[in-house]
């Protein structure tokens, strides 16, 4: 075999006949695996609603759990004194005694004595506005913030204050904060557990497109293995594909998700202004998804891309020794 | 740098297509397979291009033995040839341009080591100025070309052509014809598999494989 360079101009028949004409840039870098297509771009809509849903979920886990701690510390914080009027009993002295005790105990940084009509108030949500409470033995509270990690011995101060003060309680609203805990934990379990089942939907969904797209351009990895093109050449191609896909997909979905709690968040904080919504944002916490929040739906993002890229590698290679 | 021993093959349970097929093909040689439509000349072509293993006997490719070959050795051996397929197997969402350009492409190369290369190619097989559309509104004859540019564009040492004057006038076959001489003359090893007689005597040098019934007849 001679090393003589085949040269098509030394023997032109068609040459002379094509015009010398500077050429339009040639953009060479189109993609071996056709991009638009029904199978894929179904693939990208599949990977865009998995990713809003495992979002929506890992979002609203989030808010559960911020929500649940703030309320829990806040709740904490405070401590409650019940007096129960009866016939024939000065209250006020009674309330008196009570805050003056509370005030000496350690741990507590100040406490408020409700009056009489604030405490009524603390009724109308339960019983309506218009009601003649005179007629209403209503209890009367006293409420104590608490110094910031030094709790009191509650204890003590429950001894001293039955002795003091007859029918006075003591609430530490522990039940309902561990309560609240053990709730919140559960949500957030659970939208873990379903980002989890809803990533894994999208590994799957990603196995069957990719065999999909593998046999449906099964002639492409014909002809590229007969010009000399390798399997990891190949496997290549389909995986940049793929990963182009899926980020494509979790991007849409997780900007919609972002959106969608932009919005939300939005939306709460126009209702604050009306009664009923600060009530809402008592029990719940504003609805607006921290930083937290949104690096953890970049974080799925991220993951439902690296998702497709390893799966679509899994199945190329399979497939490609299938054909091999 | 082919070599057939005794190769037997049958598509699954079907009869034997080819039998007993002994030859072999030198470097810089130029030979026509032919023989009537149906004699396994495609099936020929596709066995030294390994898209089919044989059911029985030995194939030899450049020092190589194909039964249990390595995909490493496999496509290496594959980026010494150039095929033409009879349906000229373009990618259809590629520009002509790009088609000619895969089998560099495919070796990793950048695009602006080999666009000169390519365009030059291009122009010289007519398609100049149809270097950027798309296969599908390329004209039969179009297509012939640049399925032939891409199996030239590497410089391969064995040239594999299925029926490449298939879909054009006598006088484009003769300038293809011509194509194919002059690339054996630098050195290219060339096999046309082709039913076109007028075609193959206008080379009368080269060699005949005639198939017939299952058997090769080797006329030098
Ligand atoms: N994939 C296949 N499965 C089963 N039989 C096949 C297959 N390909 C070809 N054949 C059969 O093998 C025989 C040889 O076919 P082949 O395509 O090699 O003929 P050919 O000489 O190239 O014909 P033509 O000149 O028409 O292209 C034919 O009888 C054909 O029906
Ligand atoms: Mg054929």
């Amino acid at each position: 075999m001679t090393d003589t360079r085949f040269d098509p101009q030394a023997s032109s028949d068609w040459a002379t006949a094509e015009p010398e004409a500077p050429q339009p840039a040639l953009g060479g870098s189109q993609p071996l695996v056709p991009a638009a297509s029904i199978a894929g771009r179904a693939l990208v809509t599949v990977i865009a609603i998995m990713t809003f849903l495992a979002a929506l979920t890992a979002g609203a886990a989030q808010l559960v759990a911020e929500a649940s701690s703030g309320w829990r510390s806040s709740v904490a914080r405070e401590v409650t004194i019940q007096i129960r009027p009866s016939p024939g009993r000065d209250i006020e002295a009674d309330l008196a005694k009570a805050a003056a005790l509370a005030k000496a105990a350690p741990g507590v940084a100040d406490i408020r004595v409700y009056t009489k009509a604030e405490s009524e108030r603390l009724l109308e949500p339960w019983l309506g506005t218009g009601l003649n409470f005179d007629e209403l033995p209503v209890p009367r509270v006293v409420i104590l913030r608490l110094e910031a990690g030094n709790r009191p011995d509650f204890a003590a101060l429950r001894k001293a204050l039955t002795e003091t003060v007859r029918g006075a309680t003591l609430d530490d609203h522990r039940i309902w904060i561990d309560r609240l805990g053990v709730m919140a934990n559960t949500l957030v379990v659970l939208g873990i557990g379903v980002t989890i089942l809803v990533l894994a939907a999208t590994g799957l969904a990603v196995v069957f497109a990719t065999s999909g797209a593998m046999s449906g351009n099964r002639e492409i990895v014909e002809v590229l293995h007969f010009v000399g093109a390798s399997d990891d050449y190949i496997a290549r191609e389909f995986q940049r594909h793929f990963l182009q896909l899926g980020l494509k997909g979790g991007l849409i979905g997780g900007i919609c998700a972002i959106v969608f709690f932009l919005g939300a968040g939005a939306l709460s904080s126009s209702f604050v202004a009306t009664p009923g919504g600060s009530q809402i944002e008592a029990l719940f916490g504003t609805v607006a998804l921290g930083i937290g929040g949104f690096v953890a739906i970049g974080a799925i993002v991220a993951v439902v891309a690296g998702v497709t890229a390893v799966v679509s590698r899994v199945t190329v290679r399979r497939t490609l020794r299938e054909i091999g | 740098m082919v070599r057939f021993e005794n190769v037997g093959l049958r598509y699954g349970m079907g009869p034997e297509v080819l039998r007993d097929i002994s030859f072999s093909i030198e470097p810089q040689s130029f030979q026509f397979l032919t023989g009537p439509s149906g004699a396994g000349k495609t099936t020929l072509l596709r066995l030294i291009l390994l898209s089919l293993r044989p059911t029985r006997g030995l194939i030899n490719l450049f020092g190589h033995d194909v039964a249990g070959i390595e995909k490493d050795t496999l496509t290496a051996l594959r980026r010494r040839m150039g095929v033409v397929f009879q349906d000229f197997r373009l990618l259809e969402h590629l520009t002509t341009y790009e088609n000619v350009a895969l089998p560099l492409r495919v070796q990793g190369r950048e695009e602006a080591s080999y666009r000169a290369e390519v365009v030059e190619l291009l122009r010289w097989v007519g398609l100049g100025e149809r270097m950027h559309v798309l296969p599908p509104v390329l004209s039969g004859g179009e297509k012939q070309r640049a399925a032939i540019a891409r199996a030239l564009i590497a410089q391969p040492q064995l040239l594999l052509a299925d029926e490449p004057t298939g879909n054009v006038d006598p006088s484009l076959a003769r300038r293809l014809l011509r194509l194919f001489v002059e690339l054996n003359k630098t050195g290219t090893a060339i096999v046309i598999a082709t039913h076109d007689i007028a075609l193959m005597e206008q080379f009368d040098a080269a060699r005949r494989l005639v198939l017939g019934e299952g058997r090769l007849y080797v006329y030098d």
